[in-house]
């Protein structure tokens, strides 16, 4: 029993260092990069996005057994978009203003890689618990992460953090830094940290392909890529 | 159609390349744009593959929001509606392209599975309804049209300057903890540097 308290703890707690989704497993880049520029922006859009996907990998892996092979990424795409539309109505009734903040990038979730990627690699392959687990783990690790890239930027580019004044008084904001060069700036310097941190300096070789529900038709790309060689 | 008329759809196609431009400046299709840029062949037909995705799913979705789902007030099953009809849609074109255009079909049929859950194809499905909103007459289905190939050939500048500096990139010495995608950020953050010098460009060249 405690082995498997212990490996159930392990499915929560690996998405959020060790399979963090966004710096080591890169899946979610738009989101992350996009809404980044506030803090309570990346508050509002990891809460969505752990809410999508606990309920979508418990209802995945309710019906691993009754889902046919063949047509699982499209019955996944539609609970995933249910799922999305709850929560896009539920913000548009209760806080306006995140909606429009977010904007595209609300229903833009449906297509957020995180989500079908841990559908397609955890939820169809293991029990209800673990799979909640999972979603609720890689949801904390996605909402940290924004939230660490939202204050930064925030900070350098406005100032503030959540929208309370801090660097103001002595310094200008760098604007630069809630543009989108400055996402990608950022972003690039936290995935070099996280990497020197791992330890091992190593770089994911492949971006992103690792946990892309799609990386049947990836490999067949990489392959021609190697052919051309 | 009048001067006008023309001087509005060229500024709508310009405006998609440059100054709004999906990967560099609304950070849609970032997965394609990191993880199909190391070459420049693959790069120019991927973007020509989502391009075409873009053209016809928007042609295919724009009558459908408003021919069925606002007169019915299900306006609100767009998210879920849209996601389908385009997954749909990517299974045909590759079937069509394969049964009749079959050096189409070589060159770019590799790609068509990769664009289903592509979020530049559902965004700008999506951006264009909510820009030309208003009322939905013929001429703001073309004017949907121009804005969807513009967004398409404005991936396709993007994807194709990068993959120009990808390859430099490949040859340099890179700090160790920075080599591979870290390095392939910052390099995007800096044409993406360049492009905010596009800003106003639009409104100067046909204002």
């Amino acid at each position: 029993m405690a082995a498997r308290k212990k490996t159930l703890w392990q499915e929560f707690t690996k998405g959020i260092v060790k399979e963090n989704p966004v710096l080591r497993l890169v899946l979610g880049t738009c989101a992350t990069l996009a809404v980044s520029t506030a803090a309570s922006n990346a508050i509002g859009m990891g809460l969505a996005t752990t809410f999508v996907l606990v309920c979508s990998n418990a209802v995945i892996s309710l019906l691993r057994k009754v889902i046919p092979d063949k047509v699982r990424i499209p019955s996944y795409i539609t609970i995933i978009a249910g799922f999305v539309t709850i929560v896009q109505m539920f913000i548009q009734a209760y806080s306006p203003d995140l909606d429009k903040a977010l904007g595209i990038y609300l229903p833009l979730i449906v297509v957020n890689c995180i989500i079908l990627g841990r559908a397609e690699m955890f939820a169809n392959k293991n029990p209800l618990l673990p799979s909640i687990l999972d979603g609720l783990g890689m949801g904390v690790g996605f909402t940290a992460t924004l939230l660490l890239m939202g204050i930064i930027r925030e900070l350098l580019g406005s100032g503030t953090v959540f929208g309370l004044s801090v660097t103001a008084s002595f310094m200008d904001p760098i604007l630069i830094f809630i543009l989108p060069p400055g996402g990608f700036f950022v972003f690039g310097l936290l995935v070099a940290l996280a990497n020197r941190l791992s330890g091992e300096g190593k770089a994911p070789e492949e971006i992103g392909c690792k946990g892309c529900p799609l990386a049947g038709g990836c490999s067949r790309l990489q392959a021609k890529e190697g052919s051309d060689k | 159609m009048t001067g006008e008329t023309i001087k509005g759809l060229v500024s709508i196609f310009l405006a998609a390349i440059l100054t709004e431009n999906y990967i560099l400046s609304k950070f849609l299709g970032i997965c394609p744009f990191l993880g199909v840029s190391k070459k420049l062949n693959t790069a120019a037909s991927m973007s020509l593959a989502v391009t075409l995705v873009m053209v016809i799913s928007t042609a295919v979705t724009w009558p459908i929001y408003y021919g069925v789902l606002v007169p019915n007030n299900l306006a609100y099953l767009q998210t879920i509606v849209f996601i389908l009809i385009i997954a749909a849609l990517v299974q045909l074109i590759e079937i069509t392209l394969k049964r009749y255009m079959k050096p189409l079909y070589n060159a770019l049929g590799i790609y068509l599975p990769l664009i289903t859950t592509n979020c530049a194809v559902l965004g700008v499905t999506m951006l264009v309804i909510d820009k030309h909103t208003a009322s939905p007459e013929s001429f703001h289905f073309l004017q949907a049209i121009i804005n969807a190939f513009g967004s398409g050939i404005g991936f396709l500048v993007a994807m194709v300057l990068f993959a120009g500096v990808r390859e430099r990139l490949e040859t340099c010495d890179i700090p160790k903890s920075l080599r591979g995608l870290p390095i392939t950020l910052i390099a995007a953050s800096l044409v993406s540097v360049s492009f905010l010098g596009f800003q106003g460009l639009v409104e100067g060249l046909l204002g």
